[in-house]
């Protein structure tokens, strides 16, 4: 049913139609109304399920880690200061392989202390070993909720569903809710092979000698890419269901013999896809929306780039003393392919700032130039003292 | 009037805490066989044959908790010595479902798997159990936040008064005094400077149903508070005072000696509370002097230096505690008692008092 409801709002009735048995979470900016949400769905006896209030995201992570370890659907979501706390906790869910699910509202780490979005958050935790999603709008993250469920249970790891904070989860937004019905006919009863069971008993969690540890290592990484395959087809079944598609791992719009594109992540994709339509451009522009961030896509990316004259990389984070970690991944892949696009890379909208339109032409008349060493594209260096510049 | 509806409002609240009644599990009782030790009919939870050292208090006391644990648990388990020597990878030496996330989180992994046995309306019990690192210090909040939230779990601390996994470094459980790699003795420094935690008070503030103190040296205390534990709804909490050979500095044989000494002097108080009340303590039958305890073990070594003035005054700091204990807890026996420290002797009387 079409709906206008709050990011936030939509997402915990996803999460809600998901059926999770088990579900922790602790507050923080701005994922606090997915919490309360869920927590008045269980309150109004909508939904039925264990709500753990925890005392900190780390045994927010914790509790979902029993609990799915434990045979249970469980859930969480949490932000920047909440996500780094888990920190520890994520790495070793994925090393469990434990599936769960876990929406990532972005927003900025701290210090300077900011509750705005940004990606530094996910980013930080790139290695964690998770699947990481990123959504454009209010209803990519509530299809890409309910897929997060299903892909994690098919491949056994856990899923991180990121949406950018206040620009999603606090925007009105008119979403489609999938029915109970039709969730239910995506979306099986949880199954978890390696449960624990006292008829059953099993060992999680051993001192691995390095003996082990390179292959086990290895095998988390097989079965990382493996899972791109599992994505792809999620969403493919979801369309055949709902006629909506998130995207799989990228999409890319605009005109097929566009030599120059731009590559971003999460809601900026709108923006720019709205630049794309409205504002008169020099040259045609390819966008290409990577919303799976890891397993990274790197086959479909270069087929996406085939052919481009130019890429711009745009980052919502900033590894410092480095640049941007999508640009620099992208120039990763790329490395080699003959002949391969003049790559840029930048960092727009940190912590909070908006993301105007006309970024677009802005970014495009640079190509003009030759290649710029990386920077924050938005930046005003006029604010800086001269000697921090 | 009052004190009636008071009552009953408690009651109320706690078993709106509990959960709805369901017919328990029937536990798969352990196959016999025709070798003695495998037919005894104790649960071996946790097998024979784990590398921990010779003589580990730690390794004992956990045998027993899972002997009378019986086989319908699960486990987590935090970072710590008892993970380590029980679990590499691929063997275990546990029969038992077993879950092993990171130091300072099985009371919160913990809670998880009790909310997910809640959710499918199973009745098996998880326990959680970690080393007084993983309790006293890195893991306390999540330990906190598990009581609080009175999840139906048993918290089990293996007390053995350092974090010994990483090589004897003090915790705020290391006894004062003592010296460890990173309290050690020398010429400035007498070993640790701070006290001893006073966790059990902490964990008294908490107000849950059942939480105790045991010993590896009274076997047949630590089955009847484990068994309690076990039949008690909500959140329940046991430290075990476990010696370590390689961190305490004794000889593997006398573990079970030191562990006594402990009890006997007052540093190591046996004590029940209920609801935050203490309601049973074991009586010390004579209690022994603290040094007795102390010379047993080369921790302690630095304070039987009869020419450092700091010896005797750290030695009678630790008396002092001892005789704090024994006031506080009322543990002086006044006749021979079949529950006190020498009638529950199970170990070197050879058999349970009847
Ligand atoms: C976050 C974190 N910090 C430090 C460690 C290193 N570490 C592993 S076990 C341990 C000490 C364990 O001590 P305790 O809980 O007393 O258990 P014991 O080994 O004495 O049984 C430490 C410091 C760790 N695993 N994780
Ligand atoms: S170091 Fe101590 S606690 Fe660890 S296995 Fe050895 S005796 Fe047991």
């Amino acid at each position: 049913m079409r709906q206008a409801l709050e990011g936030s709002q939509a997402i915990a009735q996803a999460v809600s139609r998901c059926r999770p048995e088990v579900v922790a979470a602790y507050p923080i900016t701005p994922q606090t109304h997915i919490v309360e949400n869920i927590s008045k769905l269980v309150a109004d006896g909508v939904l039925d399920t264990e709500l753990v209030s925890v005392e900190s995201e780390f045994s927010a992570a914790s509790v979902i880690l029993g609990a799915a370890a434990a045979g249970a659907r469980a859930y969480t979501a949490s932000s920047s200061q909440g996500i780094l706390l888990m920190a520890e906790v994520l790495f070793n869910i994925s090393g469990l392989r434990i599936p769960v699910v876990m929406t990532c509202a972005n927003r900025a780490v701290s210090a300077p202390l900011s509750i705005w979005n940004d990606h530094a958050d996910s980013m930080a935790v790139r290695d964690c070993g998770w699947i990481q999603l990123h959504c454009l709008d209010n209803q990519e993250a509530v299809d890409s909720t309910v897929q997060a469920f299903k892909i994690a249970q098919d491949t056994e790891l856990p899923v991180m569903v990121c949406m950018d904070g206040f620009v999603l989860t606090h925007t009105l937004e008119v979403v489609d809710m999938p029915e109970q019905d039709l969730i239910d006919r995506f979306l099986p009863p949880f199954k978890f092979q390696r449960a624990l069971d006292p008829k059953r008993p099993i060992t999680q969690g051993a001192l691995v000698s390095p003996d082990f540890f390179g292959e086990i290592r290895h095998s988390h990484h097989a079965a990382m890419q493996k899972s791109a395959a599992v994505i792809e087809s999620v969403d493919a079944d979801w369309a055949a269901l709902t006629g909506r598609r998130c995207g799989g791992l990228l999409t890319v719009e605009g005109p097929a013999d566009a030599e120059t594109g731009v590559l971003a992540l999460g809601s900026m994709c709108g923006t720019l896809l709205e630049a794309m339509e409205t504002l008169p451009m020099d040259r045609p522009v390819k966008l290409i929306k990577l919303r799976c961030f890891r397993p990274f896509p790197e086959a479909a990316l270069r087929e996406a780039t085939a052919g481009l004259r130019d890429l711009i990389v745009l980052d919502r984070a900033v590894t410092p003393g480095l640049g941007g970690t999508v640009g620099t991944e992208v120039k990763g892949t790329l490395y080699g392919t003959d002949p391969g696009p003049r790559i840029h890379t930048y960092a727009v909208g940190l912590g909070g700032r908006d993301i105007p339109l006309d970024i677009l032409p802005d970014l495009v008349a640079t190509l003009d130039k030759p290649v710029a060493p990386f920077g924050v594209f938005d930046a005003d260096l006029e604010k800086l003292a001269p000697e921090d510049r | 009037m009052t004190d009636t509806s008071n009552a009953t409002r408690l009651a109320e609240l706690r078993l709106k805490h509990g959960r709805p009644p369901a017919s328990p599990a029937e536990p798969s009782a352990p196959p016999r066989d025709k070798d003695l030790r495998k037919s005894q009919p104790r649960f071996r939870g946790l097998e024979a044959g784990h590398r921990a050292c010779q003589g580990c208090g730690e390794a004992l006391a956990t045998r027993l908790v899972m002997e009378s644990a019986g086989p319908d648990v699960m486990i987590a388990n935090a970072t710590g010595c008892l993970e380590v020597f029980t679990t590499p990878w691929p063997e275990s030496a546990w029969r038992v479902p077993w879950i092993h996330s990171l130091f300072e989180n099985a009371a919160a992994v913990a809670a998880g798997m009790e909310s997910a046995m809640k959710a499918k309306g199973h009745r098996t019990k998880v326990l959680a159990f970690g080393g007084d690192g993983g309790t006293y210090d890195i893991g306390f909040q999540s330990l906190s936040g598990m009581l609080e939230r009175y999840h139906n779990v048993l918290y089990v601390c293996y007390d053995n008064e350092a974090y010994m996994n990483t090589g004897i470094q003090r915790s705020s459980s290391t006894p004062h005094a003592a010296s460890t790699t990173t309290s050690p003795s020398g010429k400035a420094r007498m070993g640790k400077r701070h006290l001893k935690k006073d966790l059990l008070s902490i964990i008294a503030a908490h107000h849950i149903p059942y939480a105790a103190s045991a010993s590896v040296a009274y076997p047949t205390d630590i089955r009847r508070k484990v068994r309690h534990a076990m039949e008690t709804e909500g959140p329940t909490f046991i430290v075990i005072h476990s010696p370590c050979p390689l961190g305490w500095g004794h000889d593997g044989s006398v573990t079970i000696e030191v562990a006594r000494k402990a009890v006997q002097c007052g540093l190591f108080p046996l004590v029940e509370l209920e609801r935050g009340e203490v309601c049973n303590v074991m009586p010390i039958r004579q209690p022994q002097p603290v040094s007795e305890y102390l010379k047993l073990q080369s921790r302690f070594r630095h304070l039987f230096n009869d020419k450092d003035p700091r010896a005797l005054e750290e030695r009678q700091h630790l008396q002092a505690l001892a005789d704090h204990n024994i006031t506080l807890f009322n543990l002086r026996g006044d006749q021979a008692d079949p529950m006190d420290t020498a009638g529950m002797d199970t170990v070197r009387r050879g058999g349970p008092v009847h």
